[in-house]
């Protein structure tokens, strides 16, 4: 038997369209390479520690450093918004732990356990850290501002006793004051934007603003306006950074060195889109020249039968994800809206935007790279081997991953694919990914044999 | 005045604009996209002496390997490995079948010996009939070999810049128009690649380059090496001189310097259809694990499929094209381009140059009315006949 629906990620879009859907009478799955609901925002602690569990995502890795630095907490209660979602999913099947690699037209959903199969599809994978890379980013204890949020919410631990947070965007008030409340000491968010008087506009994300603020003022966490970690140092393990004083174009002005054994750094996310691309979505650019899923006010893609919701349709938080998975919910039963869902849509994405605008990631970035600054991970690409390609004719992101390998490797260029687009001079593509997520020779060779919940 | 301008930054084109300077002469490369990012970007960088029948291809193969080697010497940078290739045979029909082609390639000046595949590769299948390995057989990569071709060739690389018409005098082409500007030249070489028999059909020249799409496996990196050689069954021989429309796929395995196992090739005509086929992917995954058991538990990271350009009898166009005075074709060369680029690239530098399309008939002028070099008395390193553009005519 096909379910009527198959929902791809379970954050906040996702859960809210199952709900939804299933709501409206329709049979869904509910799919999740997580094994807790939650996604990002609500990510849930696994069982024995009181709730989830951390995918390996490689953009959450930790880097094998000691671990006699980071320190334990508690399990703090769910939130009630993570509630109510989840109870709404009475009747989804939930697939938890289960990575989608592959999409195809029609609708087989493979996982590494097996192949689903639908009338409609879902499609809410959300984002992953946007990383831009600076002399020292890949030293033990150097971590994405999202990773160090993940092993918080995940795992109930904190990445180090003395943590700078650093990068861009509202998200690093979060991560700051989660990590503060959790007990390290956080020696400064060092926030590359200086104007955000423009954020007064919306009196209710300003009061969740001013809440975070309220807590790093109670830690004693000062936050730095217009600087940005430029360097981070250490012999194997982070010791120090380097922090700039930095102008429009993000250039450095002056520096200064801070002591620290961790560094959450984040420039906002991207969309993660392997799935909508294999089945030829078409997709758009959002404000920020991120590539989105285009879908029109219906959640509905290019692709009859598939909609999209949150993150992978632009990144703007949790509660857009939520209306928007709401608005999906609702076109695919063919059921009215609420009223006002669509109204506080409209405000959130527009809130959205002018994040954007505030919170805009500069290409000065670019000038603190050394030969040696290592752009790639995966395949550990120096920015030399970029510069040597570009002298034997490499003119786009494609001919830089073919001539120097970035984005060849285990993460499939999930980490170093804004900066090597970047440094190719254009905003990054639409990521083509066949393989979305790796698969052992044996399941992919066992694919067409899996059984499939059509022969139930 | 550029001597040449070559369309297409592939291998090919690479190659071309490699020896037609090193043989004196200025040269233009145009290409729409990204150096190499057309199927040069998709190959896999065998260079084969082993899959190929007696006959005009395997001369040119033969003659090409050599180059290769020379290549990675003077020029270099592109992880020239020359390890062998080992063809394996599930049955003893086939084992014999193997041998037969051994043998006759042995007439041909290939070197090729009958050996015990756990011998050469400790990792693979047990209770295969047998295989032979074949010590000419290397390894490039492809991408860097094109750079680094165009590079050291000191050729002017204008990449982003589309084709889109000939400029004549009469029967005669005298440079391209582009979309760009014209660009005159006093000759034009063709290694558009899957796309030449457009460029030709530019000029009015009829030429049937048509693509035939391939998909790679590659793995994660494996710490330590489980492959040492190209390893592949002998069905490979049988596919690549294949009529068949349908899929037809053969493990080719190999480990690669930085770490990832590559797991090719399939072949299916399909036109330019860049959709991911799953069942095709499966094959590969399949045939590979039975090659090698312990490949099962590792992980597939990516995939990606190219559209070799191929012509009906499966033999490439190398030469002057006597309908349209000026311009030379260096395309078609299916799955073995990459292996096959540098003795285009030297007889397409000969032909322009000024010697005859035939060995031992020297012609007095080509390009720019120069004449060929006398050392080599005009001589052809080998017949170009098979590969003539007119032969489809
Ligand atoms: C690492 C990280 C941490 C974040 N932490 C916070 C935070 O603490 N506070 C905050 O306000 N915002 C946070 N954000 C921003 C967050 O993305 C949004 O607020 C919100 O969670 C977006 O909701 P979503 O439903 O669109 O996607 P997400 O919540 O990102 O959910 C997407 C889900 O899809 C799943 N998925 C993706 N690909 C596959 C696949 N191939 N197969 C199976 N499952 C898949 C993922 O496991 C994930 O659970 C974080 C973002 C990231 C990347
Ligand atoms: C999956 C797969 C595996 C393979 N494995 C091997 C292997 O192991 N060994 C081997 O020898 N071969 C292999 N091949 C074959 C090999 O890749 C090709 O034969 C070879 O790359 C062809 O090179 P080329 O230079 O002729 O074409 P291309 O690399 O395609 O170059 C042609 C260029 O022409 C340009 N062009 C086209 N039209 C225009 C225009 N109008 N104006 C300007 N520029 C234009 C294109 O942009 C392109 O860059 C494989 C192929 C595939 C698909």
């Amino acid at each position: 038997m096909k379910y009527d629906l198959i929902v791809i990620g379970a954050g906040p879009a996702g859960m809210a369209a199952a709900g939804t859907a299933a709501r409206g009478g329709l049979r869904v799955a509910l799919v999740d390479s997580a094994a807790q609901l939650g996604g990002q925002f609500h990510r849930q602690p696994p069982p024995e520690l009181g709730g989830g569990n951390v995918r390996d995502d490689p953009t959450h890795e930790r880097l094998g450093r000691d671990q006699s630095i980071e320190q334990a907490i508690q399990a703090p209660a769910p939130r009630r918004d993570f509630l109510r979602l989840r109870d709404r999913l009475t009747g989804v099947d939930l697939h938890l732990g289960c990575r989608v690699w592959a999409v195809e037209p029609s609708f087989a959903v493979h996982h590494d356990g097996g192949t689903l199969t639908g009338e409609r599809l879902l499609i809410a994978t959300g984002a992953h850290d946007r990383v831009v890379p600076f002399p020292g980013w890949d030293l033990p204890g150097v971590m994405t501002a999202g990773g160090a949020q993940a092993l918080l919410k995940g795992n109930l631990v904190v990445a180090g006793r003395r943590i700078a947070v650093a990068g861009t965007g509202p998200f690093l008030l979060p991560v700051a004051a989660g990590l503060a409340a959790a007990g390290a000491r956080v020696v400064g968010v060092f926030e590359a934007a200086r104007q955000m008087g423009a954020l007064a506009r919306y009196p209710a994300k300003l009061a969740e603003g001013a809440g975070y603020a309220a807590t790093l003022a109670r830690y004693r966490v000062p936050y730095h306006r217009g600087q940005a970690v430029v360097a981070a140092h250490g012999a194997d393990e982070l010791a120090k950074v380097t922090v700039a004083k930095i102008d429009d174009g993000w250039r450095a002005i002056r520096t200064r060195e801070i002591e620290c054994d961790a560094l959450a750094v984040g420039y906002g996310f991207v969309p993660q889109l392997d799935l909508p691309v294999q089945l030829g979505c078409a997709t758009t650019r959002d404000s920020d020249g991120s590539a989105i899923v285009a879908v029109d006010d219906q959640m509905r893609t290019s692709i009859t039968g598939v909609h999209a919701a949150g993150e992978t349709t632009g990144v703007g938080g949790a509660e857009l994800a939520e209306l928007d998975g709401i608005i999906a919910g609702h076109s695919i039963t063919g059921t009215p809206l609420p009223d006002g869902v669509r109204r506080r849509r409209e405000r959130a994405r527009a809130f959205a935007r002018l994040l954007h605008e505030v919170f805009p990631v500069r290409d000065g970035w670019r000038d603190r790279l050394r030969a040696d600054t290592i752009v790639c991970r995966c395949e550990e690409v120096p920015y030399q081997a970029i510069c040597d390609a570009q002298a034997l004719g490499a003119v786009d992101t494609r001919s830089l991953k073919l001539l120097a390998r970035p984005g060849m490797g285990w993460c499939q260029g999930r980490m170093c694919g804004y900066a090597v687009a970047r440094l190719a001079g254009e905003d990054p593509p639409p990521p083509r990914r066949p393989i979305a997520q790796p698969i052992s020779l044996q399941n992919l060779a066992a694919y067409p044999l899996r059984s499939t919940n059509d022969d139930a | 005045m550029p001597d040449v301008v070559v369309i297409g930054a592939g291998v090919v084109g690479a190659a071309c604009a490699y020896y037609a300077a090193r043989a004196g002469l200025s040269v233009t490369v145009v290409d729409q996209g990204a150096v190499a990012g057309g199927t040069t970007g998709a190959g896999e960088g065998n260079v084969l002496v082993s899959d190929k029948e007696p006959g005009p291809e395997l001369d040119l193969a033969s003659l090409s390997a050599g180059l290769w080697s020379d290549l990675a010497a003077e020029v270099g940078g592109f992880e020239y490995e020359p390890k062998g290739g080992l063809v394996v045979a599930e049955t003893p029909e086939v084992l014999t079948a193997l041998t037969g082609l051994a043998a006759k390639q042995e007439s041909s000046g290939v070197r090729a010996e009958v050996v015990t595949p756990e011998e050469y590769e400790p990792n693979i299948a047990r209770g295969l009939a047998g295989g032979v390995y074949y010590p000419q057989d290397a390894q490039v990569q492809p991408m860097l070999a094109a750079a680094r071709l165009l590079h050291a060739s000191g050729a002017q690389i204008r990449t982003g810049v589309r084709v889109t018409g000939f400029t004549r005098s009469g029967d005669r082409i005298t440079g391209v128009r582009t979309d760009e500007g014209d660009l005159p030249a006093g000759a034009v070489v063709n290694a558009a690649g899957t796309w030449a028999g457009d460029i030709a059909a530019l000029a009015g020249l009829p030429l049937p380059v048509l693509p035939r799409r391939g998909f790679i496996l590659v793995t994660e990196p494996l710490p330590e090496p489980l492959i040492h050689h190209k390893v592949y069954t002998a069905a490979y021989v049988t596919n690549v001189a294949s009529e068949d429309e349908g899929l037809e796929t053969s493990a080719v395995v190999e480990g690669t310097p930085s770490g990832p196992v590559l797991i090719g090739a399939s072949r299916e005509r399909v036109g330019y259809d860049r959709t991911v086929s799953y069942p095709v992917l499966a094959r590969l995954a399949e045939q590979a694990v039975a090659l090698f058991p312990a490949l099962a538990t590792r992980k597939v990271i990516r995939a990606y499929c190219g559209f070799r350009p191929y012509c009906p009898d499966h033999l490439p166009v190398i030469g002057p094209d006597p309908r349209a005075p000026g311009l030379y074709h260096a395309t078609g060369h299916e799955g073995a381009g990459i292996g096959l680029a540098p003795a285009t690239g030297l007889l397409i530098s000969r032909v322009v140059t000024g010697y005859s399309g035939q060995p031992g008939r020297p012609i007095k002028s080509g390009a720019n009315g120069r004449s060929g070099p006398a050392e080599s008395g005009g001589q052809l390193d080998l017949d170009l006949f098979p590969f003539r553009p007119e032969r489809f005519t």
